[in-house]
């Protein structure tokens, strides 16, 4: 449903896209993920024709960005960055202006501004102006802008940014039934877990290049595998420890002794877990936490993306 | 499920594109219904300068030629308002590219230029209500009469009106530049405001020096005040320039100028500009 290749675009002398590829099957969920400045809003800029690409190519909706920019406007929705709505009209008064810019005749406009705000819990505030509205109604109402013309393909950045734990945890059941509903969703983000909570796939991007895609497991797994943590409750629990581990697990172990505290990378999870429980058990050491740890995409983002090293280069 | 499909032949691409304009122009008249108060918030600064000029500083004027200063002051001040609606037209569009909303728009299959036709016109219409309550303000408090024919006054409106229009324009393009609101207010009304004091809206240019008086003379804002008394009939100073000795050919050249330069600029503008 969204197909780039090889995007390139400068500004002046920075290079803003070093060529991006992006792949989005249809009815699926594209997190893009990447620090401040890695280029991820000017991509969405060039995929929602605000933006024309200096090189290569993209599709979105099977309407090419540049050359069949006007089609492919009918096809999207786009939520910014911003809530980007009217403060000074009404909810509803926003909702039927956007639908007339579609071309809708009038009463189909007024029709749908009516079907939206129910859907999303606005018509009480309907006829309030929007500067009365909570951060989370604004946003409720800018989704619901970009809404009006069922797009097959939906662009949303940074969705969540500045909305309150209830009103996020809202907005993701909101994406996900439009995804269930067959929408394509393209959504950047600096939060690990939205992407983890939302995406199928996801595309971390660094300045200006995907360095790295796949589904959030198979990304977790291209950064290092499962882990058996344990934490010893004395510090002389410590070397019996060590001994009991490695009498069961081939992995070598980290120690970390001023915390107590030991890593071990295992190949079989759960199995390695249990074999741990039971050796350290038998050797009556007293332990305080122990687990199976995953990494999280935190790790990933950072592994991937590794922003000292480009600060160091910088300076 | 709505889809909607773009147009396919000419005459409806152009149905869309005035209906876009005019949608876009109702969006303005909502604003402006939405706070009845501001064209008179607007209108109070221009007030008071009437009284400050008319009763305080006129009192100490007197025209080369005669006359009454009130008379003469009042067509200055209405070309100061139009010059000055520069500042509402590129404060709203600043805004709107600051809020994301232009952003929007551009993602949307609107008409190519519709965007600032449809806010160019809103802003005229309100610089036509803007002039006839100051008007009214005049015949009120300075005294003012026009004495042409109604046909000449209501063209001396027109022409102000026009002139207006240029500078909605002018004003809009640089609001396209500005990062927001308080910035656009800074980049028009900033050097805006005092070049309507460098022409003859208050003062006969007869007593500026030589090179001053070369810059009033030719000031767009000079040639647009000479010709709307002309046209209203009221006191005028003694003209030594061309643009002063043809005002309303004058005027008209200049208005149409600025909008021949400016508003294509500024569509093209529109289609590139990045909110930030």
């Amino acid at each position: 449903m969204i197909h780039a290749e090889g995007v390139r675009k400068r500004f002046g002398t920075t290079e803003a896209l070093r060529g991006v590829d992006l792949d989005v099957p249809r009815g699926s969920v594209c997190g893009l993920l990447g620090p401040n400045g890695a280029g991820k809003t000017t991509m969405v800029r060039v995929l929602t024709t605000l933006l024309r690409p200096d090189g290569g190519s993209a599709r979105v909706a099977g309407c090419d960005v540049v050359g069949d920019a006007e089609r492919l406007r009918y096809r999207i929705g786009l939520a910014g960055q911003h809530a980007a709505v009217d403060e000074l009209l009404t909810g509803r008064r926003n909702l039927e202006l956007f639908g007339r810019l579609y071309h809708l005749p009038r009463r189909t406009a007024r029709r749908r501004a009516e079907e939206l705000l129910e859907r999303f819990g606005l018509t009480e505030a309907a006829n309030r102006p929007v500067r009365t509205y909570s951060g989370g109604m604004r946003r409720r109402l800018d989704l619901a802008a970009s809404l009006i013309v069922s797009p097959p393909v939906l662009f949303m950045d940074e969705p969540t940014t500045g909305l309150d734990p209830r009103s996020r945890l809202a907005l993701w059941d909101e994406l996900r039934a439009l995804v269930a509903e067959g929408t394509t969703l393209l959504l950047t983000t600096q939060y690990l877990d939205e992407a983890d909570h939302l995406a199928d796939r996801i595309a971390v991007m660094d300045a200006g290049r995907v360095v790295a895609a796949g589904s959030p497991s198979a990304l977790k797994a291209k950064v290092g595998g499962d882990r058996v943590s344990i934490a010893f409750r004395d510090a002389a629990d410590l070397a019996p420890g060590v001994e009991a581990v490695r009498g069961v697990l081939a992995g070598e172990p980290e120690i970390d002794a001023a915390e107590r505290r030991l890593v071990v990378p295992v190949s079989d999870g759960a199995a390695s877990l249990v074999r741990v429980a039971a050796a350290l058990d038998a050797a009556g050491v007293g332990v305080e936490d122990l687990g199976l740890r995953r990494p999280t995409l935190d790790e990933v983002f950072l592994a991937l993306t590794d922003a000292p090293a480009r600060e160091k280069e910088a300076a | 499920m709505i889809t909607v499909e773009p147009p396919a032949t000419r005459a409806e691409r152009l149905r869309w594109a005035l209906s876009d304009t005019f949608v876009i122009a109702g969006r303005s008249y909502s604003q402006l219904r939405a706070q009845p108060g501001q064209i008179a918030a607007e209108l109070v600064a221009p007030v008071i300068m009437t009284v400050l000029f008319g009763y305080v500083f006129g009192s100490a004027i007197s025209l080369p030629g005669g006359g009454d200063y009130r008379n003469y002051l009042m067509p200055g001040i209405f070309m100061q308002v139009m010059a000055l609606s520069a500042v509402a037209a590129a404060t709203s569009v600043a805004e709107d590219m600051a809020r994301g909303i232009i952003d929007r728009f551009r993602a949307q299959p609107i008409a190519r230029g519709a965007l600032l036709a449809g806010r160019s016109l809103a802003d005229l219409s309100k610089d036509w209500l803007s002039l006839a309550m100051m008007a009214v303000c005049g015949l009120l408090i300075a005294g003012w009469r026009p004495r042409g024919t109604p046909l000449e006054t209501l063209a001396g409106f027109a022409l102000l009106a026009l002139f207006g229009y240029a500078m909605i324009w002018l004003g809009t393009y640089i609001g396209l530049f500005v990062k927001n609101g308080a910035q656009a207010d800074a980049a028009t009304f900033g050097w805006l405001f005092p070049m309507t004091f460098l022409a003859n809206a208050f003062v006969p240019l007869e007593g500026l020096p030589g090179w001053l008086r070369a810059i009033a003379d030719w000031n767009p804002m000079s040639a647009v005040v000479s010709a709307a008394r002309e046209l209203f009939g009221n006191p005028r100073s003694a003209a030594a320039s061309w643009p002063l000795q043809h005002p309303v050919t004058a005027s008209l050249c200049w208005s149409l100028l600025i909008i021949a330069v400016f508003a294509p600029l500024a569509v093209r503008r529109y289609r590139t500009a990045a909110s930030r």
